[in-house]
């Protein structure tokens, strides 16, 4: 009778079992949490957000036969070689050290078959990247490991990265495991050390230095290449305006979904703001200079899905950039490769210590072993298919809106399932006329 | 002006760009035309800079630059092969990212002279500012004067010498690169230590000042070297202050 | 983030060349900040005379027939001096506080930007080529003066946002910067009792160096005390009546250049900024050290 009385055991939901092995792990071994990709937990996403097909108030074009132009030109506002691609999905930088050469070459070999660009990453550029890319974009980062002119003047457009979504504020970091004589001598560094990259860049700070070095960039380049600014998602339209102002052809905002090769936990998921938060305020930023459409704006962090971005296209993005979903398309987390991320202690699509180099699909590693696991040429496929896909997909959704082009989707053609999503979207709450937060101070 | 030069003004014929006239970007194309490029204008002076940035950025032909008066940020950045001569001042971030080459300021430099330059001479005669040689990444830095705060941070690989005093936290955060400091040194940076000078740093250092033209100026034994303790090479919970 | 230029005179000879120096160094710096440019200037003043610098949005409606309606309401003698936007408004110094809540009453949309018995500040918004002209500043004579071209970051790009600030008598402060404790500092300040008419961080620290001054402190002191209760980036150059003074933040990776001669100690976010001063090839040039204060009084 009195076990029958008894409460039932109650986990604390402050105090989780989550919460409770982090403490417990943080007493053990005296170091935070380090780990890859972008914030786990839920957020308000492209999810929450839906659009309004055509019927009889608007027309819809004919799948398969009426046009839907999905190209878009990027650095028109100041290069003399402004880009054109064919579909408005990017690959994010990802660095070689933090993926492997065979990894790279599959992403410039599914980019280019799919007339879209890849981004080098906080390690130089590798020959696998530059000989498979047709479109190749070439971070300036603050460690400026492998920083060199003859790369600058033959990528095809220039991305100056101030920040990213994963860790705005932060510097890169890539752990000793990572560091093989390749990446060692691409970065001037020795062998099989700890690289915590500045977040800072070493020659200039703030945006009245940052036009100067973007000058100087220009001046290097003959004024031939699109000039990016990358920032984090943190405070995107001072960051964005202020992009602009410094003389960005091209401002790229990487919301807090957005992955990393390596950081704390901590930062990734308490720093930033969601994507979709992102958009609107870089958007206004863009609008209020008169700018938009004019410096081009790509958005990423946790686009997945031809609806994505559909969505962020909609909401005034140029284009998008997809990092950890092309890797995901490369075959990173696979469940075939289950009994292996078992023997890591993880399992498959929670995978995430891409910095200790062990990654069973060879991408996320320099161990020779695993890399030649990798074959480049299939994954290239494979992520050809993806964007394919994702491309039709977010055709399908602008022809049901009636759009001949991907770019022709505008804000008044969703609606928010949520309200935290019609605010932070600013489109309406589905079956109202309600944008909460409409009329408040802007940022 | 450097005897040197005026040596060579007199043997060749010298192009004389008038930047105030021409512009900037004209200055840059015209220079960066002749790389690759049989030519006998390998004798430039750039006159009227007024500070501009960027002067004589992205070079990639053995020339002879000599910018008379102060520049802005960046003069030489990326360069490659020049001898680029400022008879003057130097703004921020001169001779960044330097391949190669060499580049000598004949007055002072602002900050982050020779930034996460990978490779040449840079030779400041004057003294340079806070971050000189911030992140280098085998650059041979040769200051004839003192150095400012935060110098070499993060210093990758190649030379600094300084022969005269160095600012707060020296080599703060160091890698491999190898500092040479003759006078003072107000204060190391975390992971930065004094190391001793053997042989083969005085064989190098003699060099260096020979090539950094400081020959008769300082002698190698009167320096002391600093290098990274290489604590932090790894992370250790014990090393958590430092960081 | 932005440029800064200032000038303290030592030989009374340049006084009369003061705002044409400076007005040259602030248009040197326009690519540091194209939004708005503003300088103040300290003349050498009239004693027993105050001066209220005010700017108007609408100043032919404004200034008509101002000086007539403070005299009425404060008396003495009042003089006008109306330039473009800004005018400046003379009266007897012990009658400088009435003036200025008598202007309050009289014309609400007036904004005063100075006052005391040497400065005197000008901004707008706009290049700083046409901000000099139209305020006439290099036929101004002067002891010292400041200057600022704006990169605006989070605040608006508007008059009341463009630097200097002031927000003492005969005060007043630029920045070039980002301070990241603002918000905290002023609320404090507020409970002191310190008014705000912007949500800049530069007017914070501003009111924190008048209400330190106010409390007592010296101006070096005072400058001292940004270093403990201001976080962020910073180069502050202050103006007083009689002194001049410049801290950087103990990171002091914005830009900053300091000259020295016989004749004047001149500041410029770059050196270009001083490439015009007589007598600079000569001078002792240095950029401040990192958390040193630096100032020089009359």
């Amino acid at each position: 009778m009195t076990e029958f009385l008894r409460t039932p055991p109650k986990q604390s939901a402050t105090f989780s079992n989550d919460q409770n092995a982090e403490i417990r792990r943080a007493a053990a071994t005296g170091i935070y949490d380090i780990r890859g990709g972008g914030s786990k937990r839920k957020l308000p996403h492209f999810d929450d957000l839906l659009f309004l097909g055509a019927s009889i108030s608007r027309y819809p074009l004919e799948g398969y036969r009426e046009k839907c132009a999905t190209d878009v030109w990027l650095g028109t506002r100041h290069a003399k070689q402004p880009i054109h691609l064919d579909i408005p999905v990017t690959i994010a930088g990802m660095s070689f050290g933090s993926l492997s050469g065979p990894a790279k070459e599959a992403l410039g070999r599914g980019a280019s078959e799919a007339g879209t660009s890849t981004t080098t990453g906080d390690g130089g550029m590798t020959e696998e990247e530059r000989g498979h890319s047709r479109t190749l974009v070439y971070q300036v980062l603050p460690s400026r490991y492998g920083m060199n002119p003859d790369d600058l003047r033959r990528a095809d457009a220039i991305e100056v990265v101030v920040g990213q979504g994963a860790k705005p504020g932060g510097g890169g970091m890539l752990l000793g495991q990572k560091i093989s004589d390749r990446v060692a001598e691409m970065r001037n560094l020795p062998k099989g050390i700890d690289q915590r990259s500045a977040c800072r860049h070493p020659d200039w700070t703030g945006p009245d230095d940052l036009e100067i070095k973007i000058l100087e960039i220009r001046e290097i380049t003959d004024w031939q290449k699109p000039i990016y600014v990358k920032v984090g998602g943190a405070r995107p339209y001072y960051d964005t305006a202020l992009a602009v102002k410094a003389g960005a052809d091209v401002v790229v905002v990487d919301g807090m979904q957005g992955g990393t090769a390596a950081t704390q936990d901590v930062f990734i998921e308490h720093v930033g703001q969601p994507t979709l938060a992102c958009i609107p305020q870089a958007v206004k930023a863009l609008q209020d200079l008169g700018l938009h459409r004019e410096v081009q704006l790509i958005v990423s962090g946790g686009i997945r899905s031809g609806a994505d971005v559909a969505k962020a296209l909609a909401l005034g993005a140029d284009a998008v950039a997809i990092g950890t979903a092309a890797l995901v398309a490369l075959g990173d987390n696979d469940p075939s490769l289950e009994a292996e991320y078992r023997r890591l202690g993880t399992t498959a699509g929670a995978y995430d210590d891409w910095h200790e180099g062990r990654d069973p699909a060879g991408i996320t590693t320099q161990d020779p072993e695993l890399f030649g696991r990798f074959d480049p040429v299939l994954g290239g496929r494979r992520l050809k298919n993806y964007l394919r896909v994702m491309t039709l997909e977010a055709q399908t959704i602008a022809r049901a809106c009636g759009k001949s082009h991907l770019h022709n989707l505008e804000p008044e053609d969703l609606c928010a399932l949520t309200i935290e999503a019609a605010a932070m979207a600013g489109v309406p709450l589905a079956g109202t006329s309600w944008i909460p937060g409409r009329g408040a101070a802007p940022y | 002006m450097l005897h040197a030069t005026a040596n060579r003004l007199d043997a060749e014929s010298v192009q004389t760009f008038d930047l105030a006239a021409r512009g900037l970007r004209a200055l840059n194309e015209t220079l960066h035309a002749l790389k690759g490029q049989p030519t006998n204008q390998t004798v430039w002076e750039i006159v009227n800079t007024k500070g501009a940035h960027a002067i004589a950025v992205g070079l990639d032909a053995p020339l002879d630059v000599t910018v008379r008066g102060t520049t802005g940020y960046y003069c030489g950045g990326m360069n490659k092969q020049a001898t680029i001569r400022i008879d003057g001042s130097a703004g921020p971030g001169v001779a960044e990212n330097m391949m190669s080459g060499t580049v000598i300021v004949e007055g002072d430099a602002s900050q982050y002279a020779g930034a996460t330059g990978r490779g040449g001479l840079l030779v400041i005669k004057g003294n340079a500012s806070s971050r000189c040689g911030i992140s280098m990444k085998g650059i041979d830095i040769v200051v004839h004067g003192s150095i400012g705060h935060m110098s070499a941070f993060m210093a990758q690989s190649g030379n600094l010498v300084v022969l005269g005093d160095a600012g707060d936290s020296l080599g703060d955060s160091l890698y491999e690169a190898r500092l040479f400091v003759r006078g003072s040194v107000k204060s190391l940076g975390a992971d930065c230590v004094e190391k001793e000078m053997r042989p083969e740093h005085h064989a190098l250092l003699e060099d260096l000042l020979r090539r950094g033209l400081a020959e008769g100026k300082a002698d190698p034994s009167q320096f002391r070297r600093y290098g990274s303790a290489r604590r932090l090479y790894t992370f250790h919970v014990d090393n958590a202050s430092s960081y | 983030m932005c440029g800064i230029v200032g000038l303290f005179l030592k030989d009374a000879r340049l006084e009369p060349h003061l705002g044409e120096m400076l007005a040259d160094m602030l248009i040197t710096m326009t690519d540091r900040g194209p939004d708005s440019a503003g300088i103040a200037i300290y003349g050498r003043g009239q004693a027993g005379r105050g001066k209220l610098t005010v700017q108007s949005a609408d100043p032919e409606a404004d200034f008509a027939g101002l000086d007539r309606d403070l005299r009425a309401e404060v008396g003495g003698h009042v003089g006008l001096e109306v330039k473009d936007t800004h005018a400046v408004i003379e009266v007897e110094a012990d009658r400088l506080a009435a003036a200025r809540e008598a202007v309050r009453a009289l014309r609400p949309g007036l904004k005063v930007m100075s006052a005391g018995e040497g400065i005197e500040i000008y901004k707008e918004v706009g290049l700083p080529r046409d901000v000099a002209a139209r305020f006439e500043i290099a036929r101004m004579a002067g002891t010292h003066g400041i200057g600022h071209t704006r990169m605006a970051t989070e605040s608006a790009v508007t008059t009341a946002g463009a630097h200097p600030f002031s927000t003492g008598a005969d005060q007043c402060l630029v920045h070039n910067g980002s301070l990241s404790n603002h918000n905290a500092v002023r609320r404090g300040l507020r409970r002191a009792g310190m008014r705000f008419e912007t949500e800049n961080d530069t007017e914070v620290a501003a009111a924190y160096l008048s209400h330190r001054m106010e409390e007592g402190a010296g101006l070096g002191e005072a400058m001292e005390g940004t270093l403990r209760d201001l976080d962020g980036f910073f180069t502050f150059v202050v103006g007083t009546r009689n002194g001049f003074g410049v801290v950087r933040d103990p990171i002091a990776c914005k830009p900053a250049v300091m000259a020295e001669t016989d004749q004047y100690v001149a500041f410029g976010s770059e050196y270009r900024a001083m490439v015009g001063l007589p007598g600079i090839e000569a001078a002792r040039v240095w950029e401040p050290e990192p958390a040193t204060v630096y100032f020089w009084e009359r």
